[in-house]
């Protein structure tokens, strides 16, 4: 059945406002009681603030710091030996397991039989990584892990690849801690049960 | 031929008085810039500016505006290529020269009786009073227009154009809801508004503008708040929908000037609050000669100056305060609010307060 158009009432931006207006309580469609109410919110909030300045949110950040939580995906770096090598054996999982296709890895054939591989390069790009820690995941081995550290600056994007020595060398345990490295010393633990450390 | 002796003494001391006010009024502006920012810092569960310092003294973050205004001195002076230039230079000088003049009239305390001399203790007696103000505050919408028009950019042009609009309804809203303050205190002159406020209303409340004529307050407030382009009535800055309207195009000191004629013309604004609605410098329950008296003339002075300051300080408190909690107000909404709301109930506030002079 077709609409008669006469009988269709077409509303109008302005009649739903009116409307919504109209059905309001009258004290609040003098504006004032309202106004005063919302003045009172915000003159709450900032005498809160004003006397507990610590629980507002923005932090001094350079002086202060969040605290984030142990698995933090920071700056990555790799572990090294007692003997300051690498543990990394080249197996490529990490870069394979990555994303981003942020891992490079060129492998050369390690003088002692029982480790076989090492790393001739190890680059990151920090620039591709999305932090998503999968090869800290991937690493049979423990030898890469994850730092909380969050603050890169660097003038060119060269600044952003991080080649083996960096990635090994960078991190200063006295200042940056561990962030995401979820088989600590598991690793180690089994190998030592099972004699093949 | 009658010769007219110069009274010097009288001149210096107007003269005194006159750079005393202005400054007063001008070092104002810095200070109201930290308290926008930094109350609505805290309104926000913000900090606020807190980094500038000298030698490690921030002071709350009251140096920041020092490093506002070195900045503003140091930034490029940027004319626009296809800006009319005589305008759009004079624009911001037409919006500054009217806002610091209009507080000339205001009093900040009762006379001093120094040396068998009266000084009054405010820039200006004029007799016109405070259709002098409200001659120069309407003034200021040429700036606005001409910036807006001289600037030759669509933002800038809206923002001068709803300008002027928002002027002509709320100037009359404003105009008429003076006049019961008029009738009640029969004078258009600041000084005696003060002194009539002064009185006593059946012995226990003072007789202040707020009390006698409540209705007139709350639409003055209004309305001056629409005068001095604020929120909830910004609508020639309006950032969201004409970048910062009619000074989008300038920087450096002229976008400085018309930044320092807002907050003056907030100053003043208060002022006019303070002085019509809350007694002016009037302590309540205090009568002025008793005061001095008891204390002397100059104690007197300064406590009717701290009386005024504390009140005028809450009014700007206010503004700031406002801003930091309302939306602004659709354009319609407030042409709507103008001439259908505070229009009509500032003439029936007008006839109430008629009926009720005319018989007591």
């Amino acid at each position: 059945m077709p609409i008669d158009p006469r009988h269709v009432k077409v509303l109008k931006a302005d009649d739903i406002i009116r409307e919504r207006e109209n059905t309001q309580a009258w004290w609040k469609r003098l504006y004032l009681p309202a106004i005063v109410l919302g003045l009172g919110v915000t003159i709450r909030n900032m005498v809160r603030n004003l006397l507990h300045p610590g629980g507002l949110p923005t932090i001094r950040y350079p002086e202060e710091r969040r605290d984030y939580g142990h698995r933090f995906r920071g700056r990555h770096y790799l572990k090294k030996r007692p003997s300051g090598e690498p543990r990394c054996v080249a197996c490529m999982m990490c870069a394979t397991a990555c994303p981003a296709d942020c891992i490079y890895i060129v492998a050369g054939e390690h003088p002692d039989p029982a480790i076989e591989k090492y790393p001739v390069r190890f680059d990151i790009d920090g620039l591709r990584c999305i932090m998503c820690g999968y090869c800290v995941d991937a690493c049979p081995e423990d030898a890469i892990a994850m730092t909380k550290e969050y603050e890169w600056a660097g003038y060119d994007r060269e600044a952003f690849i991080w080649d083996k020595e960096y990635l090994l060398n960078w991190r200063d345990e006295k200042l940056v801690d561990d962030g995401y490295q979820p088989y600590e010393g598991e690793i180690d633990k089994s190998r030592m049960s099972r004699g093949t450390l | 031929m009658e010769t007219q002796v110069t009274d010097w003494t009288g001149v210096g001391i107007s003269l005194i008085k006159a750079v005393l006010v202005f400054f007063g009024v001008v070092n104002a502006v810095p200070v109201l810039v930290w308290a926008e920012r930094r109350g609505s810092a805290f309104i926000q569960h913000r900090l606020g500016p807190n980094r500038v310092n000298i030698g490690g003294f921030t002071l709350l973050g009251l140096v920041q505006p020092l490093a506002d205004v070195v900045k503003f001195m140091w930034k490029e002076d940027y004319v626009p290529s296809h800006a009319n230039r005589v305008f759009y230079v004079l624009a911001p000088v037409l919006l500054l020269i009217p806002a610091s003049m209009a507080f000339a009239v205001i009093p900040f305390a009762d006379d001093l009786l120094v040396a068998g001399r009266q000084i009054k203790m405010q820039v200006a007696d004029l007799n016109v009073g405070i259709l002098y103000v409200f001659a120069l505050t309407s003034l200021s919408v040429y700036g606005i227009v001409l910036a807006g028009w001289s600037s030759n950019n669509k933002y800038s042009l809206l923002g001068g154009v709803r300008s002027s609009a928002q002027m002509i309804s709320y100037e009359l809203a404003l105009g008429l809801s003076v006049v019961g303050i008029l009738m009640i205190y029969g004078s258009v002159q600041l000084d005696a508004i003060v002194r009539g406020q002064g009185e006593l209303l059946f012995g226990v409340l003072p007789k202040w503008g707020v009390v006698t004529q409540p209705l007139a307050f709350v639409l003055f407030t209004a309305a001056i708040f629409a005068e001095s382009n604020r929120l909830p009535f910004d609508l020639p800055e309006a950032e969201n929908e004409l970048v910062v309207g009619y000074h989008t195009e300038y920087s450096s000191m002229k976008f400085a000037l018309f930044f320092m004629a807002e907050y003056m013309a907030m100053v003043t604004g208060a002022m006019l609050i303070v002085t019509l609605f809350f007694g002016g410098w009037q302590i309540p329950w205090v009568e002025s000669a008793e005061l001095r008296a008891a204390v002397g003339p100059i104690p007197a002075v300064l406590l009717q100056l701290a009386s005024f300051s504390a009140k005028l300080l809450f009014f700007l408190w206010l503004f700031i305060w406002v801003r930091w909690t309302l939306p602004r107000f659709r354009y319609d909404q407030l042409m709507r609010l103008g001439w259908k709301m505070i229009l009509p109930l500032a003439l029936a506030n007008l006839f109430v307060t008629g009926v009720i002079l005319y018989f007591t």
